[in-house]
Formats: structure tokens, sequence, C-alpha cells
């Protein structure tokens, strides 16, 4: 179990902020920082994995304290059990793929594992290959299995996916879940990706402005409503035209854009680029498969 | 006895040359790491003594390097109590041609480092390797190509250089005539011949040596850059 309480100053686009995270992860848990940039995700991941120093509190994993302020205890990086997955990839440039993986591992136990982690990953066939010259979906699976070979008691991964093609993107999120089942390693995402979110963790924690707002299963967080006969999108505000006698609104939903009738009294308190939530009474929707 | 004289000089410059980049080599890193890591507040000061030697004339350094090592000097005094005796030899040389080269080492290891992505040392430091041990196997290597052009360019430079040495070495044979006084001295005293042969010497080395460097440094770069 990982209990973190911690708090840090966070010069953001707004200003300065005081940061406080408190969060417990169970072990086993994929759970996902979920929240607009400059949040403070990629912070809490950076002082878990002690890349940066907390200005108070205390970070405990499994009983064993990595940071405490009161005690003075700062573990520094090395000193952490943790696998991190940078959004570069961080990936060593003059070591083959084999090599990089080599590098990580501490004792004969985990270079003989270290195939195995590249099968899992499917990079048999590359192995050899130089950083420059693999795709990024490829990169990142050679981080993936470079943060594993020290067996982490969490793993970090920082916006793994967030350079991908949305093809490979949801390649890699299969990928991913696979690797979290098979090796049982406790695992914290940084997301701001609804779908990546509902698909991998087990929970998420929504963080605004250096708070954690909300921690809950990702299906409550983004369907707060019970089953009925309505039909709720979230999206964003593309236009707003006035079309005699009725306003026409277009919102932008995931990838999709949805045409809107509204009165002039619903139209007034609907800004351009503002969240809205579209929905529907009344309505029984037709699920089907694209392919 | 005239080729002897000859090779003599030749060996001494090209011993000065790799002395001087080999120590140049053992600060520069620490030191282009400290330029690039450091937040320290006088950073700046050392930035700029570092680079000093670019734009300061040879002569400059080499006067108060002269003063320095004169017996009538602080460091004088102390270094002939310890029978040490840096001016007009070959121990002297190497110091000021450290002093002298010191950018060239400096600068391109300097600006490799920058260019290697912070996230590069952080994800070393994650997988439990220490300081040393990252910089050892992960970012030295990974900044060869700077590492290659400090070696040339200060072993060239050493090989060039010309004013520190006529302040502090003079012009002693098998001790601190270097090639690029030998030059001067045959030419003042009108001997052509030898100075083109020194001359020609200098320029075909040098040619060879950088070219071989960059061959290498592109071929072994193929693979990353």
């Amino acid at each position: 179990m990982i209990v973190v309480n911690i708090t840090k100053r966070l010069d953001t686009a707004e200003g300065s902020i005081n940061a406080h995270f408190g969060l417990t992860i169970n072990n086993g848990e994929f759970l996902t920082l979920f929240g607009p940039s400059g949040a403070g995700k990629t912070t809490l991941m950076r002082l878990i994995a002690g890349l940066e120093r907390p200005d108070s509190g205390k970070i405990e994993v499994d009983g064993e304290v990595w940071f405490d302020s009161a005690k003075k205890i700062n573990l520094p990086p090395q000193k952490r059990s943790i696998g991190f997955v940078f959004q570069d990839y961080a990936l060593f440039p003059t070591m083959s793929v084999r090599e990089n993986l080599l590098f990580a591992a501490d004792n004969a136990q985990q270079r003989a594992n270290v195939d195995e982690l590249i099968e899992l990953v499917e990079l048999s066939q590359l192995s050899q290959r130089l950083p420059t010259t693999l795709s990024g979906g490829q990169k990142q699976r050679v981080a993936l299995a470079r943060a594993l070979v020290c067996h982490p008691k969490i793993l970090l991964l920082d916006e793994p996916l967030s350079a991908l093609d949305p093809a490979m993107r949801q390649k890699l999120q299969d990928e991913l879940f696979l690797v979290h089942k098979r090796l049982d390693v406790t695992t914290l995402l940084v997301s701001h990706d609804i779908a990546e979110t509902v698909k991998l963790s087990d929970r998420m924690a929504s963080i605004e402005l250096g708070r954690i707002v909300r921690v809950a299963k990702p299906m409550e967080f983004f369907t707060p409503q019970t089953l009925s006969g309505k039909l709720q999108l979230m999206g964003e505000v593309l236009s707003i035209q006035y079309d005699h006698p009725v306003y026409l609104v277009t919102l932008l939903t995931g990838n999709s854009i949805i045409k809107a009738v509204v009165s002039e009294n619903e139209a007034r308190i609907l800004k351009v680029g503002a969240k809205a939530i579209i929905s529907s009474k009344a309505f029984n929707p037709i699920v089907m498969p694209l392919e | 006895m005239m080729e002897s004289e000859f090779l003599a000089t030749m060996a001494l410059t090209f011993k000065l040359a790799a002395i001087t980049t080999l120590i140049l080599l053992a600060i520069g890193i620490p030191l282009a790491s400290f330029l690039v890591f450091s937040t320290m507040r006088f950073k700046s000061v050392i930035e700029t003594i570092v680079s000093m030697p670019l734009v300061l004339p040879p002569s400059v350094l080499g006067f108060y390097l002269l003063l320095a090592f004169s017996p009538a000097s602080a460091i004088g005094i102390f270094l002939t109590e310890h029978g040490i005796r840096l001016a007009f030899s070959f121990e002297g040389l190497v110091i000021g041609s450290v002093l002298f080269s010191l950018p060239f080492m400096v600068h391109p290891i300097q600006s490799a480092l920058t260019q290697v992505p912070r996230s590069i040392f952080e994800a070393s430091y994650t997988l439990g390797k220490s300081k040393i041990e990252t910089m050892l196997r992960v970012i030295l290597p990974s900044i060869r190509h700077g590492l290659i052009s400090g070696i040339v360019l200060a072993f060239a430079h050493t090989v060039g250089e010309f004013g520190v040495i006529l302040m502090i070495g003079g012009n002693i044979p098998g001790e601190t005539r270097v090639a690029s006084i030998a030059i001067y001295d045959e030419v003042e005293s009108l001997n052509y011949a030898i100075a083109h042969q020194y001359a020609l010497t200098l320029f075909v080395v040098t040619f060879a040596i950088l070219l071989l460097v960059y061959t290498l440094n592109k071929k072994s770069l193929g693979g990353i850059r």
C-alpha cells in the first residue's frame, strides 16, 4: 500500500499555488491521475519518484518511509523501488533495445528476465536496434519494459501515450492493460484522455490546481447518473449561431461534432469554448459495432 | 645532426599536446558538468574565466604566468622551496598550455551536455544508478561527439600555440623548443629550408589528424544522429 500525504509549492500559469496531495493506492491497483495540464499531475509523480522534493509531508510504501519531512527522511530516486516511463521515453541513445533493459538489471535473475520482457512487449525482432531507429510506439514499449526490469513496487507512467497516433495509442493501451494484469504491478498513470482512463484504471484521482478533488471508479466519475432513458455527452461549444427563430449550437464531443437546436434562453448561458453537457431524454439509443 | 634536432622538436611538440589534452580531458568533463548543472551564483564568473583565453592575447597570459613562475613572486618562492622550476621548463609549458586551451576542451563538452535531455539523467536515477555511473555509462557515450571535438580542438590548438610558449618557455632545444617556435627561430636565422620542413610537417600532420577524427566521428555517429 502506498500512502502519500504531501505539500509542494507549485508555480503555474495562474501564479503560485500551494499544492496538497493526499492519496492512498492499494497494491496491484491501476490508478489514473486525471486533470487539466498544469494541475500538478506530473509533479505528483515526480514527487513520488523522488525527482522532486516535497515541502512537507510523508510518503510511505509498504511500510517503508520514502519521504518524511518531520524525520528529515528523503530517499533519493535510486533508493526508491520505482519504474518511471517518461513522456519523451528517455531511452539511452547509445544502447540497443536489449542493452537499455540490461542497463536497468541489478542482478543475474533480472538479467535473465530481460528477454522474457522483450518478448512480452513484442520487441524480440528489434532487440539489437538503436532507439533512434524505432517508431514512437516501439520506443514507448522499450521504455515500459525497461521500467519493469527491476520489479518496481510502483510503476509511474507520465502521459506515455500522448505522442502517439490514435490507432497506436489504442493498441498500447491494450498492451499496458495486459502487462498490468500479468505482472500485477501497482501502476500510476497520468492522462487527460477519458477513454484511456476508463479503459485502464481501477480508480481515478481527479486533480485540479494542486488538489485531489475526487477519487472514484472512472465509470462513476464520468457517468454520475444511474441507468435511465437518458443520453448524456460532454463536449465543448464550438459555435452558437442564430437561425431564426432558434439558436444552433455546435459541440465537439470526443472526435465527433454534434449540432443541436436550443432556445434563446438556453443559448444565453452557453459560451463558445466552454464545456457543456448535451443530453436527451425519452430516448432509446441503438449501439452498434463500427466494423 | 640537423635531422635529430628536427625529430626531437617534433616529438616534444606532440608530447606537449598529448599531455595537455589528457589533463584537459580530466578537468574538462567535471568543469563542463559544473557549468551546465550548477545553480551557484558565481557560475558566470567561472564561465568567464574559462572563456578568457579565447579573447586574451597569448602574450598577456604568458606574461602573468612568467611573473608567477619567477623566483621573485610568492608562487615562485613556494615552488623554488619545493625544488620545482616552472619558468623555461617543460612542466611550465604544460601548465600554460592547459590554461590556454581550456575553452577549446570545455566548450564542446558543455554544449553537448546541454543537449542531453534532463529525462535521460532522471531515467537512469530511477533505474537505481548513481550519478557517477550515469555519467560514465549513459552520458559520456552519448556526448562522445562533443568529447571528440574537445580532444581534437585542444590538441590542435596546443600544437599551434606560440605566444604563451615564447613567453614562458623560451627556446631550449629538447626542453621547451616546440615546432611553432622553431619555425619562427629558423626564419629569423634565414634558414628557410628547415622552417619549411617544420611548417609542412605541422600542416600535414594536423590535416591528417583532423581528417581521421572527423571521418571516424561521422561513422560512429551514423546510427545516432
